[in-house]
C-alpha cells in the first residue's frame, strides 16, 4: 500500500469539485496519484495529462476564457518548469489560475533528489507575488480551497495551495 | 507565400470560429485585416497558443477553434503536440506558419531551416491529419478541408520571412482578453 493518504486525497478532490472545478491538468507525481485517479474515474471531470506543466497554464487559460473552472495539479518542480507561462500568460492576461502544488523537499523528505525544490518554492511564490496557503490539515482543506478560488476570481490572478507532507503522506 | 496573403485568403472563414494566434507578425497581420471579438492574440507565453486552443476546444466542444501558430513557438512546446494528439479535439484546426526563423527578434534561423519537419513531427506525435503546404492555393484548400474534416488537423504553411514594420497595435492586451472571454461565454454566433 502506498503511504499516500487516500482519505485526504478524497477530501481535496471533493473540495475541488465543490468549488466548481470541471477540468484538471496534471503531471503525475507520487503524492498526486490518488487525486489523478479520482479525476480519471470521474465522468464529470476533464483530465488533461500533460507532457510538461507549462502547457497546463495555456489549457487552464483557454478553459477559463471559455467559462470553465479548472485547476493545475503538479509537483513544485513542475511549478518551476511552468513559471514563464505563469508570468507571461496567466499574470499578463489576468487569468484566475488555481494551482495545487505538492510541496516536496520539506522536513521529512527522504528522497535526496527532491531536496532542492522545497527550499525555493515559497520564496519563488512570494517573488512572483502569487498568494498562497499551505494545505496541511484535512479540517481546513475545503475552506482554504474555496477561499483560494474566491481570491483568484476576484483578483483575476494565479493563486497557489501547497500540498504538505502532513496532509498527503501517512508515515 | 506571404503569411498576410494566407491570412487574407482564409479570413472570411474566421467570422464564426474562435481564433487564437501567437505574438508578433501573426497577431499584427491578422489585426491589420480587421480585428474581431472572437480573435485572441497571445502576445507572450511562447508555445502556449496551441495549449490555449486545446483548453477552449475541450471546454466548448460545439465551437470550432483555429490556432495560428509559428515554427519558433511550436519548437518551444513540442510536447504540446503530443497532448493535442492525445485528446484529439475534433473541433481544432492548428495552422503553423513556418518562416524558418524568429522573425520578430532579429530573424535568426530556427531548426526548421536545417531540416526539422513540423508536419512530420505532428504526424509522429499522433495528430491524425497533417499537411505541409507551400502555395497559397494549397493552403486555402487545405484550410477549407480541415474545417470540414471535423478532426484535429495541423497544417504547416511555409511562408516568407517578412512581416509588418511594427508589432504593437492600438488593441490593449487586457481589452482583447476580456472582450474575447465575453464573446466565448455569452454563447453568441455559434
Amino acid at each position: 500500500m502506498s503511504p499516500v493518504s487516500t482519505a485526504n486525497s478524497r477530501v481535496i478532490y471533493d473540495a475541488l469539485k465543490a468549488s466548481g472545478i470541471r477540468l484538471m491538468s496534471a503531471l503525475p507525481e507520487t503524492w498526486l496519484v490518488h487525486l489523478i485517479r479520482m479525476a480519471e474515474d470521474d465522468p464529470g471531470m476533464i483530465l488533461v495529462r500533460l507532457a510538461k506543466e507549462e502547457e497546463g497554464v495555456g489549457v487552464s487559460a483557454g478553459a477559463h476564457l471559455a467559462g470553465m473552472r479548472s485547476a493545475m495539479l503538479m509537483q513544485n518542480h513542475g511549478f518551476l518548469a511552468a513559471i514563464n507561462g505563469i508570468v507571461s500568460g496567466a499574470q499578463l492576461y489576468r487569468i484566475p489560475l488555481l494551482m495545487l502544488i505538492s510541496h516536496r523537499g520539506e522536513f521529512g523528505e527522504r528522497d535526496p533528489w527532491q531536496t532542492e525544490g522545497g527550499g525555493v518554492t515559497e520564496e519563488l511564490l512570494r517573488a512572483l507575488r502569487i498568494p498562497f496557503l499551505l494545505l496541511d490539515d484535512p479540517q481546513k482543506v475545503e475552506r482554504r480551497i474555496a477561499k483560494a478560488q474566491t481570491l483568484a476570481y476576484s483578483a483575476n490572478k494565479p493563486v497557489a495551495l501547497l500540498l504538505c507532507r502532513d496532509l498527503m503522506w501517512e508515515d | 507565400m506571404l503569411r498576410l496573403d494566407a491570412l487574407k485568403a482564409v479570413y472570411p472563414h474566421l467570422e464564426t470560429r474562435v481564433v487564437v494566434t501567437i505574438m508578433g507578425a501573426v497577431a499584427a497581420e491578422l489585426q491589420s485585416l480587421g480585428h474581431r471579438e472572437n480573435f485572441f492574440y497571445l502576445q507572450h507565453a511562447m508555445g502556449l497558443a496551441s495549449s490555449m486552443g486545446l483548453g477552449i476546444a475541450l471546454a466548448q466542444p460545439d465551437r470550432q477553434v483555429v490556432v495560428f501558430d509559428g515554427d519558433g513557438s511550436v519548437l518551444m512546446n513540442l510536447g504540446g503536440l503530443t497532448t493535442l494528439a492525445r485528446y484529439r479535439p475534433r473541433n481544432l484546426v492548428h495552422v503553423v506558419f513556418d518562416n524558418e526563423s524568429l522573425l520578430s527578434v532579429g530573424g535568426f534561423p530556427t531548426a526548421t531551416s536545417t531540416g526539422s519537419d513540423l508536419a512530420a513531427i505532428a504526424a509522429a506525435a499522433g495528430v491524425p491529419r497533417t499537411a505541409m503546404v507551400r502555395t497559397l492555393d494549397e493552403f486555402t484548400r487545405g484550410f477549407r478541408d480541415a474545417l470540414e474534416a471535423n478532426d484535429l488537423t495541423t497544417i504547416v504553411a511555409k511562408v516568407d520571412a517578412v512581416g509588418p514594420s511594427r508589432y504593437v497595435t492600438d488593441l490593449s492586451l487586457l481589452e482583447n482578453r476580456f472582450q474575447f472571454q465575453r464573446y466565448l461565454t455569452r454563447g453568441g454566433n455559434r
